[in-house]
């Protein structure tokens, strides 16, 4: 900011006199209100994460974890379904999304740096980020549930998917920007071919941070509902097929939320708190795995 | 963004070769990488390969694009640009218009601008300025907290827990001291844009607040100290040495906020009542594009209902990108250049 010289001057009663008690309290004032504020942004965080547990943990038992739902009104019943459909969808999406969005990375970190078309793609990435989910919806809806015939699995990992590429191509251009050009030189001088140095010394080199990269990508899609209202659809029963529609954990539990049962309102915080843990713990895993080192030359 | 907070990434993995260390093994990998990848066709085939995946960024913002442009015509051509102003929705008789859409979905962003904003400024200038620096980390982190967790647990929390605080303390107590505003007014439901509003304002702060601290981090050291040195207080420093200079920035993750709260789904969704009205009060129940989509698309029968619904997505869909885009150039103005101090 080359403007700023001027500018700081213009209070000019800063110096010589001593600090007067209007400016010292102010400065408190602010003080106080800044530390207000992180108690305020706090005190949500905590509301949240201590009503999950409080009201999650006495509805989560084995029926939960492996019977499917009973009819509205009735006790028991769980949510198997939904969770083994989130995971589901979440697979197709990360077939989908992870190749792509590591392919486009790889190619604006090691092609497309500086040119025109990378560039393009670069804006167009950070656009796509900033779309909202539901608009995702919609064009899954319209590329694969209109010419499927119904809503499916497919369809949701679709939208999944395209939330996901975004991310991944972003960090992992990142990533592999932080590797020294050194290195990929060293190979070259060793003989070794262009698309050779990328994938087993440019990308391996990366490995741990495009693996947190499709990670929080993963986690940032995992929560999704509203891709997936009307894509994957929900479904009271199991079902493993590509092109029927599919129950999300997510969805569940939107769907259990604005119900008048409270039997459903008691399974929407255990499904809550599930998704929340699953997405901690994968998260979490994977930064632990990545940061020990342990993906070091995985082959 | 969020990476950031995770920390830096290590290098893992093979590292150059240093002099004494190249060892029968190392010439035998060396050996298999130059055989397995001799051929100039492979390389060709991998470039092709990922330029092939790039443009797959472009052709899927072109799919969205062509998908919400073809869809919508049949209601762009039945209403035209009418369809933003008029304020019926009546699926029954096939008139469709999305002011009420419209004004919910620009009310409630901009209450949850008024409350993010003053929030998430004073969380970035306590991290970046005022913290400990032991705290900084851990601070930074869990305000990130916030943005991983899903829209839907959001809105399930609403409803139970933020609803009926509203509805029993916050509402009463507005509608006594500030009902002569008229924008306190009616029966306290607890679910409306006000609710709607409040946790939009909660979705929004760490996407504000991280940038904000970005900003303010790109902001040289010497003008804190410059200004110090004048004799100035704390906060006469951060106004003048660290805000002033980094407000451009602010701004930009204001309106990427405002980009975030206006696409936002499920939490408003499940709490501000889903009415097609505009009422001025703040306590009545409203709609937003968003949330017109998500309850109606699955059920619209009907050529035009649904062509009508795409058509409130497009211009969901120009309205943020443009949001994005003007979030981004405004960021850009202030860190290009300056590498990030990197704490937090």
């Amino acid at each position: 900011m080359p403007d700023t010289t001027a500018k700081i001057m213009l209070p000019a009663d800063f110096s010589d006199k001593p600090i007067s008690i209007t400016r010292r309290s102010l400065n408190a004032l602010v003080t106080f209100a800044a530390i207000g504020s992180v108690a305020l942004v706090l005190l949500p965080l905590a509301a949240v994460f201590g009503y999950l547990i409080y009201k999650g943990i006495g509805s989560i038992n084995l029926a939960f974890l492996t019977q499917i739902p009973k009819p509205p009104g009735e006790a028991g019943g769980g949510m198997a379904n939904a969770i083994a459909g989130s995971v589901y969808i979440l697979m197709i999406a990360s077939v989908f999304g992870v190749p792509l969005g590591i392919g486009a990375g790889i190619y604006l970190s090691e092609y497309g740096r500086g040119t025109r078309f990378g560039n393009l793609i670069r804006f167009t990435a950070d656009v796509l980020n900033g779309v909202p989910s539901i608009i995702v919806g919609i064009v899954a809806y319209g590329l694969v549930v209109l010419s499927q015939g119904h809503f499916s699995a497919l369809a949701g990992g679709v939208a999944l998917a395209i939330m996901m590429v975004p991310t991944i191509t972003r960090t992992t251009e990142e990533m592999l920007l932080l590797v020294p050009q050194i290195v990929r030189e060293a190979a070259y001088g060793l003989g070794v071919s262009r698309w050779r140095t990328t994938l087993s010394i440019t990308l391996r080199t990366a490995t741990s941070g495009v693996i947190t990269g499709v990670m929080l990508a993963f986690a940032r899609v995992a929560g999704e509902t509203a891709p997936l209202l009307f894509t994957a659809f929900g479904n009271q029963y199991w079902n493993w097929k590509m092109n029927q529609p599919t129950a999300a954990l997510s969805l569940q539990i939107f769907t259990y939320a604005i119900s008048p049962f409270d039997e459903w309102h008691k399974q929407a915080w255990a499904g809550a708190l599930i998704l929340i843990v699953l997405i901690v713990a994968s998260v979490g895993a994977v930064r632990f795995v990545a940061s020990r080192g342990m993906l070091k030359g995985a082959n | 963004m969020a990476n950031r907070a995770l920390g830096a990434p290590r290098l893992t993995g093979p590292q150059p070769v240093s002099g004494q260390g190249v060892t029968a093994s190392t010439e035998a990998t060396v050996q298999s990488l130059i055989s397995a990848g001799d051929s100039r066709h492979a390389d060709t085939a991998f470039f092709y390969a990922m330029v092939a995946c790039g443009f797959s960024v472009l052709a899927i913002v072109g799919l969205i694009v062509y998908e919400l442009v073809t869809k919508s015509s049949l209601s762009w051509h039945a209403f035209g640009l009418k369809f933003f102003f008029r304020s019926e929705w009546d699926p029954v008789n096939d008139q469709y218009g999305a002011l009420p859409f419209v004004y919910g979905t620009i009310v409630s962003s901009i209450l949850a601008l008024i409350i993010a904003v003053p929030l998430a400024v004073g969380v970035a200038v306590y991290i970046t300025e005022m913290s400990p620096r032991w705290l900084r980390g851990a601070l930074a982190f869990t305000t990130e907290l916030l943005a991983a967790i899903p829209s839907v647990i959001y809105g399930l929390w609403a409803i139970f827990v933020l609803v009926p605080l509203l509805r029993q303390y916050l509402q009463p107590w507005l509608a006594k001291y500030f009902g002569w505003t008229t924008l306190f007014e009616g029966p306290p439901y607890g679910i409306g844009m006000l609710a709607a509003g409040i946790i939009l304002a909660i979705m929004v702060v760490p996407i504000i607040s991280s940038i904000t601290r970005e900003v303010m981090t790109a902001v040289p050291q010497q003008q804190r100290e410059a200004v110090l040195a004048l004799g100035a207080t704390r906060w006469e420093m951060i106004r003048t040495g660290v805000l002033r200079n980094a407000r451009a920035g602010i701004m930009g993750g204001v309106i990427l906020g405002l980009g975030r709260a206006l696409g936002e789904t499920m939490a408003v969704t499940m709490v501000i009542g889903n009415r097609p009205e505009i009422a001025k009060s703040l306590f009545a129940p409203g709609y937003t594009m968003a949330s017109v989509i998500a309850n109606e698309f699955s059920e619209a029968t009907g050529d035009l209902y649904l062509s009508a619904l795409v058509e409130v997505g497009l211009a969901l869909f120009i309205v943020t990108i443009l949001v994005n885009i003007l979030a981004q150039c405004l960021v850009w103005t202030v860190t290009r250049g300056t590498p990030a101090r990197g704490n937090a």
